[in-house]
């Protein structure tokens, strides 16, 4: 079983690593967007340091929504989908496992970047730990919760532009705490309660969303 | 159950009863009824849409029979859907292989995720002639080619029940006869094989299922 699983992490990560214009959409969209908004806003860094953070979150629920179809499109277009039913192996599991390879190389890629893009929103220092640590705790929820949607709608015409529409307000709770966790550390607030509700939706996230990522998936397999 | 005295000689592996299958508010078929032993064959045959790949993926559990029941070893296959599935291959016609991944990484990665062991892989290659191919991404192959690819998971993967959607599909004369003799040499080994065709696989003395058949 776990042979199964680490087969099926090895090949996705493998894929991955094969089409790097397609993994790495996500995050250079994520900085050219960002990119945009000093020269939109102008030359004004107490503005851009007041919306940074809430900017920075936006735009990473909106990247991850770009990279969300790769999830299981593919492997619902060219069969792998119907062989990865027939594995030894729980769809929940599997499922999990693919999540995990998608939020390697989308969520991240955005922790990792987001040093930068705080530096480039003018936040205070204190946001050069906080940024990164409330999108770790954050980016995971995304993957998983637009999984669903993914799977939800695998099949059907227009599939990426509906899924923005049924994951956009499920995303909502991750923003909310998200911005407030980065604020509370950057205004001093205190933070402990924004940042320990992002590990609750997490987990939360991680303990439930495989069950109807599967069951979406088995409908759309029939 | 019962533990027999003596072995009956051919205990069905598989067996349809009354089995009915509904797609889209349309009945494909109703009250199917066959049985097969180790070494059987079911050839299934039918005119375009007449439920030949809807029945096989019906029997690979993808899909809920509107009634009847479908029994592995003698117990409900649907019950317990972990253990029929991880008995069986289903070979749809989408051929299941990654573009990006050359021949062998992509029956590596598929034997790996069905359970093989990786012992098997280069005589699987060498089933379908694919040894000068296994380094190519499966984007530059042929459609035949693809074929092969995807039929060498069943010599890689040891699995009893065969389902497939067309295997002959693309396949020039030589490499048809590699499927047919891997076909006679499953069910020598007591598998058994269904298989949708319009009759370019010759089966050994198969059980036919007519689709276009007129209902019993």
């Amino acid at each position: 079983m776990t042979d199964a699983l680490l087969a099926l992490v090895r090949r996705d990560l493998r894929l991955a690593w094969r089409s790097p214009a397609e993994t790495l959409l996500g995050v250079v969209f994520f900085l050219v967007a960002l990119a945009l908004f000093p020269l939109g806003v102008g030359a004004s860094p107490d503005i851009l340091a007041r919306i940074g953070a809430g900017v920075i979150w936006v735009l990473a629920l909106l990247a991850v929504l770009l990279t969300l179809d790769r999830l299981f499109q593919h492997d619902h277009e060219d069969g792998s989908l119907d062989l990865l039913l027939l594995a030894p192996l729980p769809l929940e599991l599997a499922v999990l496992g693919k999540c995990a390879v998608h939020w390697l190389t989308s969520g991240l890629l955005l922790v990792v970047a987001s040093p930068v893009l705080a530096l480039l929103m003018n936040l205070p220092p204190d946001a050069f730990w906080a940024l990164p640590l409330a999108l770790l705790l954050g980016t995971p929820s995304l993957t998983l919760i637009g999984a669903i949607g993914a799977a939800l709608l695998l099949g059907s015409r227009r599939g990426a532009v509906l899924t923005a529409l049924l994951v956009l307000p499920l995303y909502i709770p991750v923003l909310i705490f998200g911005v407030a966790a980065v604020d509370g550390v950057v205004l001093g607030l205190g933070a402990k309660a924004p940042f320990l509700i992002l590990g609750a939706i997490q987990l939360a996230a991680m303990a439930l969303a495989p069950w109807a990522i599967a069951a979406a998936l088995r409908l759309a397999s029939e | 159950m019962p533990a027999p005295d003596a072995t009956p000689p051919a205990a069905p592996l598989l067996e349809a009863a009354g089995l009915a299958c509904r797609r889209g508010g349309r009945l494909l078929l109703e009250a199917v009824d066959w049985r097969l032993a180790p070494g059987d064959a079911l050839l299934l045959k039918g005119a375009n849409g007449s439920g030949k790949s809807s029945l096989l993926r019906l029997l690979a559990g993808f899909l809920r029979p509107a009634g009847g029941r479908l029994l592995h070893g003698g117990r409900d296959a649907f019950a317990d859907l972990a253990r029929y599935r991880s008995a069986l291959h289903h070979l749809g016609y989408q051929d299941a292989l990654k573009p990006a991944l050359t021949v062998a990484e992509n029956l590596e990665a598929a034997a790996a995720l069905l359970g093989g062991g990786p012992g098997r892989l280069a005589p699987a290659l060498e089933t379908f002639a694919l040894g000068e191919l296994a380094a190519t991404p499966v984007r530059f192959l042929s459609s035949g080619q693809r074929r092969r690819a995807a039929l060498a998971r069943l010599a890689a993967v040891p699995r009893p029940i065969w389902l497939l959607d067309e295997p002959g599909i693309g396949l020039d004369r030589h490499n048809r006869d590699a499927l047919e003799a891997l076909i006679d040499r499953h069910r020598a080994e007591g598998g058994i094989a269904l298989v949708a065709s319009h009759g370019d696989v010759a089966l050994a003395r198969p059980l036919v299922l007519d689709l276009d058949g007129p209902p019993a």
